[in-house]
């Protein structure tokens, strides 16, 4: 197969991610069949989370933010749609949805870097959440922008150990007013 | 009523019609082999699974009835990943059934365990790892439902031991909502605003071509197919997972297209200013290079599956059917071209310049493939099941044997598996036992799957295999010829070893040998009159034969390169 479908004259709207809100059978494997299906097709991920469906022990949602770039969306899209545990999917473009993630990072503490530390976190809005005499661990949920932000951020500290969880997203309200 | 797991299953069997089992025992399958006794359902005892998947594909292929195979876990399911992959690539009904290892031992490298779930996901519609008695029916229904139904597949069914030997209170599901598949749902309403667009484009077309792929011979669309075209009076080509959706004896079939099809089908394609693909999937084998491949057309894409879509090729109108629901809609809507005539005349000219052709049979041999084919062919009684390995005897077959219906062309398109025929064969003749079934083989191929012939002879099952023995990997040759300055590497392999005709004779089969063009005639009629054990033919042909025409890999549809003996000739 041709590493780069043909497409025709068609222009492209650059949009570099899409999240995509899959709700899907709880099922033993179906994080696999999905991990193994991006894989297998080359779609690239950013972030992948997973969450009980609202009211469903049947069921859980999982928001994947595809790189609409690795490959068509409306390709993404169908393939995933195969996946027989795969109930439903629902496309947001990042302007059509609130998206939000959670960053935690430990940083090593000393005189010197207290204060500093202490207004980055102010200015990022992140919360202290675990302290010890040498170091402290903060949190952030927000948009990705914040995370990204923070993280960049806190690269001039020493010694940070940093984990981010990937974005959830959830339609905004009130679209239709919006047009 | 109460049953053992076991039982279950092979009830659950009887309940979908299954007929057949191809299928070899072992360790975490046997409780399964117990009740199999008592049940109605013929079980073929294989000689490798590999050759009960293939067999099971060859059933399915020829009768349109999923095949079913069933084997044990560990290396018996890993022999059966071959034909589970080769039936996912082709679109091939099959279900699988793996025995796995007690629920209490999955996970701890006990013996014979294997993932086999985790290795045939992305070769599976979709698989089960059964965790409960209980649940055997809906499983079974499921796997069925699935692999019939939208867009066909293979699918595995893993049953641990205990499973299978735990006690179950029987049911089966009476309907679709009990199978448990809320995420399937594999027919969409039709789009009437894409079959109204469809129409319109067709409506505006001087230069059509119906481009038919696998996807007509699964939806059982031939008789759609046939008023369609012969109403809008459009050219059609099969593709070589097509073979015989259309008759190859009406005037309106140009043959196959691709990187071996024939120069009208190709090159029609190529000028054409509507492409109408039905169930194909724009394969790489079909396309050449893709931004060359029908560079100035239209296309209207209908297929089962939406992912199909503008995967490969922008599509101006897609439509979600099964082929022979669309067809019906486009004639509904009056969808007709503009007077073809100019067309046609363009198109008869190119058929009048480059027919198929080969080089003239030497009377002292060795024979000429094609030669060979068109020999066997003349002798068949009509309705021939043909299978096929993988090869240029494969493209040769579907080239120079006319096919008139569905079902009668049995081979391995989109994995190209060597040693898919003489299994494929055994599986044909068993769903339809009524008619003749030939495997045109490559020596290469033969060896690969010949101990299935074993099970033909002792199963009562008589095909006919014609290996066309060119002494290499002949397809490999050609390449090597033609791209690597003609630097053979490991692709010769000896027309005399094996001894076909010793080897033949050591499975229970009648073998037979021909060298020159008196031989070739009476072997076939010898081959002819036997129908109680299977006959192999070790037919010696010229080791030098290419397969044309050719459009080598990658290039452009238009650098069609014809056979030697019209070259010269202007295009
Ligand atoms: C299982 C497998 N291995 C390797 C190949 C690559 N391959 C394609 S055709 C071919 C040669 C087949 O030789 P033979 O059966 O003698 O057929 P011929 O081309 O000579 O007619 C090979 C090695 C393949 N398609 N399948
Ligand atoms: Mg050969």
């Amino acid at each position: 197969m041709s590493p780069e479908p043909y497409l025709g004259d068609v222009a492209h709207t650059p949009v570099r991610h899409h999240i995509l809100s899959v709700l899907v059978e709880n099922k033993a494997g179906v994080l696999a069949r999905i991990a193994g299906l991006f894989a297998r097709r080359g779609f690239n991920i950013y972030s992948l989370a997973v969450a009980p469906a609202e009211g469903h022990a049947r069921f859980s949602r999982v928001t994947i933010v595809v790189d609409a770039e690795s490959a068509p969306l409306e390709q993404i899209m169908g393939q995933l749609d195969k996946l027989v545990n795969v109930v439903a999917i629902t496309d947001l473009a990042p302007s059509d949805a609130v998206e939000r993630e959670l960053l935690l990072a430990t940083i090593k503490t000393n005189v010197a870097n207290r204060t500093p530390l202490l207004d980055t976190l102010g200015d990022a809005g992140a919360a202290i959440i675990d302290v010890d005499p040498g170091a402290v661990t903060v949190m952030l949920a927000g948009t990705p922008g914040a995370c990204d932000a923070l993280e960049k951020a806190l690269e001039g500290f020493a010694e940070v150990e940093l984990h981010r969880t990937g974005r959830v997203a959830l339609p905004r309200l009130g679209r239709a007013a919006k047009a | 009523m109460q049953l053992t797991g076991a039982q279950a299953l092979i009830k659950s069997l009887e309940q979908e019609g299954v007929d057949t089992i191809f299928g070899l025992p072992g360790g975490a399958i046997l409780p399964v082999y117990d009740p199999l006794i008592d049940s109605t359902i013929r079980h073929i005892l294989v000689r490798h699974e590999q050759g009960a998947g293939h067999m099971a594909e060859g059933y399915a292929l020829a009768t349109g009835r999923p095949g079913v195979a069933m084997v044990t876990s560990g290396p018996g399911a890993t022999n059966i990943v071959t034909p589970i992959g080769n039936a996912h690539m082709d679109s091939t009904p099959l279900v699988v059934i793996t025995g796995q290892v007690a629920t209490g031992s999955i996970g701890t490298d006990a013996f014979q365990e294997c993932d086999i779930t985790g290795i045939t996901m992305g070769i599976t519609k979709h698989n089960f790892l059964v965790q409960s008695a209980q649940e055997i029916p809906r499983a079974v229904a499921a796997a069925f439902h699935l692999a019939t139904t939208g867009r066909p597949g293979p699918v595995l069914i893993d049953v641990p031991k205990d499973v299978t030997q735990s006690m179950m209170d029987w049911w089966y599901p009476a309907t679709v909502e009990e199978f448990d598949l809320p995420g399937y749902r594999p027919e969409v309403p039709l789009d009437e605003g894409a079959v109204a667009r469809a129409a319109a484009l067709i409506g505006q077309s001087e230069r059509p071509v119906l481009y038919v792929g696998g996807g007509t011979l699964k939806s059982h669309a031939a008789s759609e197919l046939l008023a369609f075209a012969e109403r809008t009076a459009m050219p059609v080509v099969t593709t070589l997972m097509a073979r015989g959706a259309f008759p190859d004896s009406h005037n309106q079939h140009l043959g196959m297209p691709g990187m071996h099809g024939m120069y009208s089908a190709v090159t029609a394609i190529q000028k054409c200013d509507l492409l109408i693909s039905l169930g194909a999937r724009f394969d790489d084998r079909v396309t050449g290079k893709i931004p060359a491949f029908a560079a100035g057309a239209k296309v209207i894409h209908v297929d089962i599956d939406r992912a199909e879509f503008n995967k490969v090729r922008r599509a101006d109108v897609s439509i979600q059917s099964n082929v022979a629901c669309a067809l019906r809609a486009l004639d509904a809507a009056g969808a007709t071209p503009k007077n073809l005539d100019g067309w046609w005349k363009t198109i008869r000219s190119w058929q009048a310049q480059y027919p198929l052709v080969y080089d003239e049979p030497t009377v002292d041999g060795p024979l000429r493939p094609q030669h060979v084919i068109e020999a066997i062919a003349a002798k068949a009684s009509p309705g021939t099941i043909v299978t096929a390995g993988v090869g240029q005897h494969q493209m040769w077959a579907s080239q120079f044997w006319k096919f008139e219906e569905p079902g009668t062309w049995v081979n391995s398109g989109g994995a190209g598996t060597m040693g898919f025929g003489v299994p494929a064969a055994i599986g044909a003749k068993v769903g339809r036992p009524e008619r003749t079934v030939w495997c045109i083989d490559g020596d290469g191929c033969f060896q690969m799957t010949a101990q299935e012939l074993v099970t033909a002879r002792a199963e009562g099952i008589p095909i006919k295999v014609a290996i066309l023995n060119n002494a290499y990997l002949g397809m490999v040759r050609q390449w090597q010829e033609m791209f690597y300055d003609e630097r053979y590497s490991e692709v010769y392999l000896n027309a005399d070893l094996p001894d076909y005709v010793k080897w033949a004779e050591a499975m229970g089969c009648v073998g037979l040998r021909a060298r020159n063009l008196k031989e070739m005639h009476e072997v076939i009629e010898e081959a002819n009159r036997i129908n109680d054990v299977p006959v192999v033919i070790d037919f010696r042909t010229d080791s030098s034969e290419k397969v044309f025409p050719m459009v080598a890999a990658g290039a452009s549809n238009d650098d069609i390169m014809v056979h030697p003996l019209q070259r010269g000739a202007s295009k």
